[in-house]
């Protein structure tokens, strides 16, 4: 059995979150907000210690994002956790079948 | 605020959450347009893949200038037939012979020639693969069903954020007189990082 075996053509992206936060990663650089090699080195550390090329990559590539731009001054992470939170709560506050908006949060100002 | 039918909740993933989160500073702070957001992940989920490679790699079966053009300056001969980017600015084409067979990983993360095949298959970000192909290339070729003559020796390549290779394969026996579009249809994505061969003219 081959380990490396997949179905091919196969989608790079298995959750919409994963196609997100590639994307942003890819606008910040192109915006010139962090160079790529920059970004490599920070993924690359990310990466050490995770078990697959899917979800574990993509959660690696996540943090790596997050790290980028706390160290540009741009997010830090309670602010990004905080944020993640009021997300959830406007998740749950949204019924069913409707798009989720951060102004259905309680308490948005 | 009160639910009268908790099963009916939306739910998030936590990655989920946290990734509108991120969105949502960028863009209110103007670092990130959402439209541009979108088109990126239309273009790297639908349009650019390894059909991009095989029609280079089709040209330079089949054009010897430009097989030229692509061992001098492959970033400038790509670019020619319209596939560059930011993420791939520098390539090099990797040529297989009758005694060598290249193959392609990014041991550091997963460094990948974006504009002529597309994002990497899961394979190639495992770790597995990342750590393997150099210390052991031909027992990973083999697992993928490539047994190469003893006679081969394998190169790997270690691809980098500034510079990502393609492995241009031999030109299949037999392709004589094929159109490049028939040319371009044996080239495989597997071929082009060199854990595979172009398949043989039907």
């Amino acid at each position: 059995m081959n380990p490396f075996d997949a179905p091919q053509p196969e989608s790079p992206f298995t959750e919409p979150w994963q196609a997100r936060v590639f994307a942003l990663t890819v606008a910040m650089n192109e915006a010139g907000h962090f160079d790529w090699p920059d970004w490599a080195a920070v993924f690359g550390r990310h990466l050490k210690g995770t078990r697959d090329g899917a979800g574990d990559y993509w959660r690696a590539w996540a943090e790596a994002l997050e790290e980028m731009l706390a160290r540009g001054g741009v997010a830090e992470g309670g602010e990004v956790a905080a944020l993640a939170e009021r997300w959830q709560a406007a998740a749950h506050a949204t019924p069913h079948g409707q798009p989720i908006l951060l102004e259905n949060a309680a308490g948005q100002g | 605020m009160p639910h009268d039918h908790h099963d009916h909740d939306n739910h998030l993933d936590p990655m989920e959450a946290r990734t509108r989160a991120l969105e949502t500073i960028l863009t209110r702070k103007g670092l990130v347009d959402p439209a541009a957001v979108d088109a990126i992940i239309e273009t790297y989920a639908e349009k650019v893949g390894p059909k991009n490679g095989a029609q280079v790699v089709a040209r330079a079966w089949d054009d010897a200038d430009f097989a030229d053009w692509l061992a001098r300056d492959a970033t400038t001969a790509i670019a020619s037939m319209g596939f560059s980017g930011r993420q791939g600015e520098h390539m090099q084409a990797v040529f297989n012979s009758d005694s060598v067979h290249n193959l392609v990983v990014c041991t550091l993360c997963s460094c990948y020639p974006w504009p002529v095949l597309g994002l990497p298959p899961v394979w190639y970000k495992s770790p597995a693969y990342r750590s393997r192909a150099v210390i052991e290339p031909r027992a990973v070729l083999r697992e993928f069903g490539l047994e190469l003559p003893e006679g081969v020796s394998v190169r790997v390549w270690d691809s980098t954020a500034e510079l990502r290779y393609l492995v241009i394969p031999q030109r299949p026996a037999g392709s004589e007189g094929m159109s490049r579009d028939d040319l371009a249809a044996l080239v495989t994505r597997e071929s082009m990082i060199g854990t595979g061969l172009p398949t043989g003219p039907a």
